[in-house]
């Protein structure tokens, strides 16, 4: 929808008095009624979320971006439901952020991270679809002059009862799209969905399955050449020199240009020629202090802030934890330590750009189209009426396509605004993508538990110390909250949608905050890998030193934690908990709360040679207070488990001499189809006013689960990530 | 140099040092097979030579000349998807989809030569990476297309 006028929908508020009988939410007025906006093939917009062509085919529009979390089919699921249309003909547009610029953010929120594409637009995109729907029966009633009472709406078929009539959405969306949307809109009972809440195919498989789906890696323009880009290796490092006439005279190289301060970029022909010149492009980097940092050098920054007397407090409780732990009758303590990992997603991060002097549009896939568009305006330098973003489907994103500085997106637009009037697409090979992440933040974690007389938990001291990405990426929340990151604190924070699912009589969890030059990013799930991790694992340790089962020490603490309790519960039920394993096979069990959803998980694995593990079985409960799809709920659950199985097993970026040593799947592994567990799915929405993600919760819980079955198959307690760094395979 | 993909004839000007991969997404203008790492290990790019699977990031479009070359393009009979591809609808495997053309491909390769796969038989054949992780609907995918031949 490139051709959308650029002009709002003018009120007319007509009085149902005027009409006689509380009749209408609005009223035709032609020729003086109000223009219709239009969407690109001119069928006419309802409401900013509901166009309908006359053949009665229902365009959704969508703006989260898709990256295989199957959001774009949840949110059209709550669409149609409200607004009671023919889920076989249900067609997806996505308005580009200049288009919602220009209607003053007629579409809200475009960002897609944090588990928030559903949770958070929920309720306006439901009102959308419900006030459509009161928009095009009010039209039909107009029509046959009857009242929009008697009137009712099915699968795009408007029918009043009394006399049988009956229309369709498309024949009346011109004259609903010309009525005032209603304020009051009521939306439905959940109970009563029959689309939302439903396990329905995706709407976006078709193109998946035989090569067609374009993703950003794919975009093809007229006259397009290509780039291939590298920054210095070194974080912060810039470039000295290069020689460019070394490789100008290869074949298909058109242009060897600097990219900011950082990078060079070869334009060419094809990406194949323009990577082949790059690699044999000489450039002197000026690497600066940060050529001194090793992943040893960070440990022991970490290390010391584990006792380090400033820190941010993110969660305290009861009286002096530390004078409750030196009174108490058992103490125990562990250090445990969370890797830098990358996202390496399937598709490596590009961009393609079209610059002139008059309009600059890029196309590519970003999480964040509005933070895309902020980007290209600031490196574009034109006016906001004259750039756009166009999102493409992404080959996965997982947090690593968000807005971060000096990123693709920035890289994408300097190379093209140094090639005027000719589009490029700039793609970054899997080397580049592995070599400048946005990485998994570090963090080192020290826990001390003191137990009573009688095993209870009395206190319970959880320093982090480690990486904040607020700090690099949203340096003003950290600001505002006097240079805290409350996102360190994800699943064991004070209050909110993370909140720490125990009550402990004397708590502290603070966090030492200790940066590194290596840029941090949102990681699916975020900090909750590593804090599940911590808390998870330790809980266990606690619960052997108490001489107490596991599941039950876990459950004193969680009388004020019903729904975590619930889905513990649930899991423990599911895998047998309280009867003994089969010979060979250990338990493990984890939970957390986060992303306003409550999430457990309980395994089963076999261990060999002491180092072998398998993971046969996985049972994952959550509760995210509502669910829009449960098929799809089943998909991410278990796709979580890969990506934080994977991460578990496999996955560390190491920092020598400033730069990150993995450049490959080679030495950053990822499961295959071999290692997958058969994972089952407990799905238990008990409903309430919050409305909890999907995407992100369960990846927190299969690593501790499984890290307490190994302890129990072997005797040995694992407290840092991957296990790959102890001689442990997965198989 | 020529080339036979998906039933037709190409005739490209390149490098003989270009990966197919390259070859087939750039000169022939087929982008449904993808760039996952260049070095064999995602299988992304996965096609059938001469109806083999094999990762064309890693083949010299020089190798592959005089081949029979299929991509996801061309897996389908016309109109009529194959059985791996409808099985990948009736099952909704994909989620992002990147990975999925060379899944299918590795799939509809394993199927030719071993039309009823058990799930060892999978475990050793499809060795495809796929961040996303669809495997659970990978394997049951799998098994209804065998169920289907």
């Amino acid at each position: 929808m490139t051709a959308m006028p650029k002009f709002t929908r003018r009120s007319f508020l007509v009085s149902s008095a005027a009409l006689g009988g509380g009749l209408a939410l609005g009223l035709r007025l032609p020729p003086f009624g109000p223009a219709v906006v239009r969407a690109a093939d001119g069928s006419p917009e309802i409401t900013v979320w509901v166009a309908i062509r006359p053949d009665n085919t229902t365009l959704i529009r969508a703006v989260r971006a898709e990256m295989g979390q199957g959001t774009i089919t949840g949110l059209a699921q709550l669409i149609a439901e409200e607004l009671d249309c023919d889920w076989s003909k249900v067609e997806i547009e996505y308005p580009t952020p200049g288009q919602s610029v220009a209607r003053k953010r007629a579409w809200g929120e475009f960002s897609t991270g944090g588990s928030r594409g559903v949770r958070q637009s929920n309720e306006y995109v439901r009102k959308g679809g419900a006030a459509a729907r009161m928009m095009l029966v009010q039209a039909a009633a107009n029509e046959w002059k009857v009242p929009a009472s008697e009137c009712t709406a099915s699968a795009s078929v408007i029918t009043h009862k009394p006399s049988g009539r009956k229309t369709t959405y498309g024949k009346v969306a011109e004259a609903a799209a010309r009525l005032e949307q209603p304020k009051d809109v009521p939306l439905k009972d959940p109970k009563t969905w029959k689309i939302a809440g439903k396990p329905l195919k995706r709407l976006d498989t078709a193109g998946k399955v035989n090569g067609t789906m374009m993703y950003g890696i794919d975009v093809k323009l007229p006259g397009m050449l290509n780039a291939a880009v590298k920054d210095c290796p070194v974080f912060g490092g810039k470039v000295k020199s290069f020689d460019a006439a070394r490789v100008s005279g290869m074949r298909g190289v058109k242009k060897v240009v600097q990219v900011g301060d950082s990078a060079v970029a070869v334009v060419a022909d094809t990406w194949w020629q323009a990577k082949t010149a790059l690699e044999q492009l000489p450039v002197v980097w000026d690497e600066g202090e940060n050529a001194k940092v090793s992943s040893a050098s960070i440990a022991e920054i970490l290390k010391a802030g584990l006792d380090a007397e400033q820190a941010f407090v993110g969660n305290q409780a009861g009286g002096d934890v530390k004078a409750a732990l030196a009174g108490a009758a058992k103490r125990i303590e562990a250090v445990y330590a969370y890797p830098f990992q990358n996202h390496a997603c399937m598709e490596p991060m590009n961009a393609t750009v079209r610059y002139t002097p008059d309009k600059c549009e890029l196309w590519g896939p970003t999480q964040n189209g509005e933070g895309a568009f902020a980007q290209v305006l600031e490196a574009s330098g034109l006016a906001a009426d004259k750039v756009d973003v166009h999102n493409v489907m992404l080959g996965g994103g997982f947090g690593r396509r968000g807005t971060y500085p000096d990123d693709y997106v920035r890289q994408a637009v300097l190379i093209a605004k140094q090639m005027p009037g000719t589009p490029v697409k700039m793609i970054w090979s899997r080397e580049e993508d592995m070599a400048h992440g946005r990485y998994h933040p570090v963090m080192q974690c020290k826990l001390v538990g003191g137990l009573d007389a009688s095993g209870n938990l009395a206190a319970l001291h959880m320093r982090l110390s480690g990486q904040s990405i607020l700090a690099e990426v949203r340096p003003e929340v950290v600001q505002a909250q006097k240079g805290r990151d409350p996102l360190s604190f994800q699943g064991v924070f004070e209050s909110g949608e993370h909140s720490f699912s125990y009550t402990v009589p004397n708590l502290l969890i603070d966090h030492a905050m200790r940066n590194t030059h290596v840029p941090p990013g949102f990681w699916r799930g975020v900090n909750i890998n590593q804090n599940a991790v911590f808390i998870e694992c330790f809980m266990d340790e606690l619960a052997e030193a108490a001489g107490q089962d596991a599941l039950e020490f876990r459950r004193k603490l969680m009388a004020k934690h019903p729904r975590n309790l619930g889905v513990l519960n649930a899991v423990a039920e599911r895998i047998g908990w309280s009867k003994p394993a089969p010979s060979g096979v250990y338990r493990g069990l984890a939970h957390l709360h986060c992303f306003d959803s409550f999430v457990a998980a309980a395994c089963e694995i076999s261990v060999k040679d002491g180092n072998k593990v398998k993971v046969h079985r996985i049972v994952a409960a959550t509760d995210p207070g509502y669910a829009v799809n449960p098929a799809q709920i089943e998909r991410q659950v278990a796709g979580s488990f890969v990506y934080g199985l994977s991460a578990l097993f496999f996955q560390e970026c190491t920092v020598k001499d400033g730069r990150i040593e993995q450049t490959n799947f080679h030495q950053y592994n990822s499961m295959r189809i071999a290692q997958m567990p058969k994972v089952e799915t407990i799905l238990m929405p008990t409903g309430g006013t919050v409305w909890g993600g999907i995407g992100e919760p369960t990846i927190c819980v299969a690593a501790p689960a499984v890290l307490n079955a190994f302890y129990r198959a072997t005797g040995k307690r694992i407290r840092s990530v991957p296990l790959k760094n102890h001689g442990i395979e997965l198989v | 140099m020529r080339l036979t993909i998906n039933g037709k004839s190409h005739e490209v000007d390149v490098d003989p040092t270009t990966p197919l991969l390259w070859v087939i997404r750039e000169q022939v203008g087929l982008t449904g097979t993808k760039y996952g790492c260049g070095v064999a290990q995602c299988g992304a790019c996965t096609v059938h030579m001469n109806g083999l699977p094999v990762r064309s990031c890693s083949i010299p479009v020089s190798a592959a000349s005089g081949a029979k070359i299929t991509t996801i393009e061309g897996l389908a009979s016309g109109k009529v998807l194959h059985k791996v591809q409808k099985a990948w609808i009736d099952h909704d495997v994909p989620q992002c989809g990147y990975c999925q053309s060379g899944m299918i491909m590795a799939v509809a390769a394993l199927l030719r030569t071993n039309p009823k796969p058990s799930d060892a038989d999978i475990d050793a054949a499809i060795t495809n990476i796929c961040r996303c992780g669809t495997f659970q609907q990978v394997r049951e995918a799998i098994h209804a297309a065998a169920k289907a031949a």
